[in-house]
Formats: C-alpha cells, structure tokens, sequence
C-alpha cells in the first residue's frame, strides 16, 4: 500500500517536473509576446525598443498607491507617446490591468485589457465598449486632459457600458491612474 | 463488451451532462459562449482519455484502501500537465479558460469513470469510455453553450444572428445557466422517451 502510492506519487512528480522545465520557456515567451503585442497595438509608430526602455512611476490618488509601467515609444529619438500598463482594484471581480497608449500630447490612441475577472457579457465587454464610435462610449481620441473620464452617471463624459456602472467606474479609474504616470514621466518626476 | 457500443453508452445513454448530471460545476461555469464549452469539453476529453488509459493500467499495482488518492494524484499530473501545455502553445485559449482548467481536477466525472469503468476493463475498452464520455461532454457543453450565446447577445461561435440589444442577459449570467441546462434535460429526455 505505501510502496505502490509513493511510486505512483514519486512518477507524477517526475512527469510534472520534466513538463514544467518543457514548458517554461515557451510560457515566458508567450507572455513576453502577448505583452509586446499589446504594447504594440497601443503606441504610435516607433523605433526604439519599449520594453528595453520601460520605468516605473508610483501614482498616488484616492485609490491609494498604484504603481505604473511606462513603455516609451520613441521615433528618431523623439518621443512619440507612450503606453502604460497600470492596474485598479475596485472592479467588479477585482483587479482590471490595462495597458492605455497614449500619443506625446496625452490624447488616448488605444487600449487594452490585460486581465480581469469582470461578469461575461456584461463588464467583460469593456475590451470592446470603450473603443466603439457610438454615443459617448468611446475614450478613443480622447484625453483625460480635455475630458472628464468619469461615467456620465457620476457627471463625466464618457458613456457607462451597460448594466456594468461598477466596472467601467474601476477601467475609467485606471485609464486616469494611466494618464497621471504619463504626465509624471514627461515631468520625469518621482523616477523611480 | 464492443468498442462502439461503449463510445455510444458515453456519449447518448450515459452523457454525463444530460443523464447522468454529473460535473455541473464546469458545466454551468464555463458555459457563457459556445466556443468556452467547447474549450473545456474538449479540455476534459483529453484528461479524461488519459487518466482512464493509465488508471486502467495501473489497477493491478493499487491496493483497494489508496485507490481514490491514487487515482487523483494520476488526474491531477494530466490536468496540470494539459494546463501547462496550454499555457505555453495556446496562449489565447488559456486566457479564456485559465481559471477552469485546475477544476478538470475536482471534476466528477473524472473519478466516476476512474471507478466505475476504468478500475474494472483493460485498457483499450477505457480508452473507447473515456472517448464516449469525453465526446457527450463536449456535445453537451458546445450545446448549451450555443443556447446560451445564442439567447443572450445574439452570436453563436461568435457570429451574429441577431442584433445584441434584443438578446436577454439572464441567459449569460448564472441563473440562464440552470434555465437552459433544465429545458436542454427536458427536451433530451423527452426525445429519448420517444425513440
């Protein structure tokens, strides 16, 4: 009885130790991939190298502290926006990551969300609600410098998706964290 | 016994999802689109074929007391084994069913077709079970998937058939998922009845 459960457990954790050494390359490169990819489709045009040159800029605001990664996008040495991966933890299922791309004045170029835990079909449509052209949903275009990045509920200018007040309250919030670490980096403020 | 006739016993007379009601959990969890039942159908076809081909050859060295710890440790390496898999080749697939796929783990169809089938047929005919199984499992959640899509945003695999202001929310969140499963039973035992 002892004997035939230890060999059974000693091989599982051979075959999972030999699969995890398999596989733990091509998962780094993966999740280097997807975040480069991200990153990509977020910033104007560039040819420097972002995540080579990415900072970590600490924002302080009423949802406490929040630290942001900076991906500068530079072209001919110039700086031509940038995209910044932050976090906020009052969705609906918790943390939402996104990473916003932002042009050198601070107008919003594109955005992605990298994680979240929000209801299907309700705040999980956040990926695609705040990109389309209808009523005041989109932030495309938009700067939190010009417009007021709340939902219009609370006052602001951009549209709440639907049924899902909470969840767009917490991506508007971390599209705003994302907006004050670019303008701190290009003050090249708490640098850290 | 014959290989088809086990493959058929799975996947119509003993479907997990719809006769014997069995693994609701990942049932009504991943089921908010056709293509996430169709991920963790398959996902657990796979766990499913491996973990009865193996249970079935190792029968002879488990004693009776450890068999159930045996037989979860043996699920457990596939199901981590397929997670870490998925994580390094299908990246995009993982994204959508990363929080499912450790409760292949807890799944009791797992264990039930481990005891009920696996620890008592040699290999080949364990193999043909957990196909048969695997496949109603899949059909079943691909099934209610669709239904369920379907009713709530208009799209089915994603495809729109009708605009998504008409579909009824309640049909993605958890209280569709028992009204669809329940009419889904209805239905598949009414047509059973029949024949």
């Amino acid at each position: 009885m002892l004997w035939s459960l230890t060999l059974i457990t000693a091989v599982a954790g051979g075959l999972l130790g030999y699969t995890n050494q398999l596989t733990e390359a091509p998962i780094a490169r993966a999740a280097k991939a997807s975040r480069e990819k991200a990153i990509q489709q977020v910033i104007p045009a560039y040819d420097n190298s972002p995540i080579d040159e990415q900072t970590n800029y600490t924002v302080h605001n009423e949802y406490g502290e929040t630290v942001a990664t900076i991906y500068p996008a530079r072209k001919n040495g110039e700086l031509a926006g940038a995209a910044v991966e932050c976090s906020n933890n009052t969705g609906y299922g918790g943390e939402i990551r996104i990473i916003v791309g932002f042009e050198a004045d601070g107008t919003i170029k594109d955005y992605r969300v990298v994680k979240h835990q929000e209801t299907p079909g309700l705040g999980a449509k956040m990926d695609e609600w705040f990109r389309a052209d209808k009523n005041n949903q989109s932030i495309i275009g938009k700067s939190p410098e010009r417009n007021n990045f709340h939902v219009t509920k609370d006052s602001g200018d951009i549209d709440a998706i639907t049924a899902a007040t909470i969840t767009s309250r917490a991506f508007l919030a971390a599209v705003r964290t994302a907006y004050a670490a670019y303008t701190e980096s290009l003050k090249g403020g708490n640098h850290e | 016994m014959n290989k088809t006739k086990i493959l058929l016993n799975g996947l119509i007379k003993e479907n997990p999802t719809f006769v014997l009601l069995l693994g609701m959990c990942p049932t009504l969890g991943t089921t908010t689109s056709a293509m996430g039942g169709l991920g963790m159908g398959l996902s657990t076809l796979f766990v499913l074929i491996c973990s009865n081909v193996v249970i079935s050859m190792v029968k002879g060295i488990i004693p009776d007391k450890v068999r159930i710890p045996a037989f979860i440790v043996i699920i457990a390496t596939f199901v981590t084994i397929l997670q870490l898999c998925m994580q390094a080749y299908l990246p995009d697939l993982y994204a959508t069913l990363g929080l499912f796929i450790p409760l292949i783990v807890v799944n009791c169809i797992l264990l039930g077709r481990a005891e009920a089938f696996a620890a008592k047929h040699p290999p080949a005919e364990s193999f043909f079970d957990g196909l048969g199984i695997g496949l109603g499992f899949t059909v079943a959640l691909t099934l209610l998937g669709s239904v369920r899509e379907f009713l709530g945003t208009g799209h089915i695999f994603g495809f729109a058939i009708y605009p998504e202001e008409y579909g009824s929310l309640i049909f993605i969140l958890a209280p569709g998922a028992f009204i669809a499963l329940g009419f889904l039973i209805a239905i598949i035992h009414t047509i059973n009845k029949t024949r």
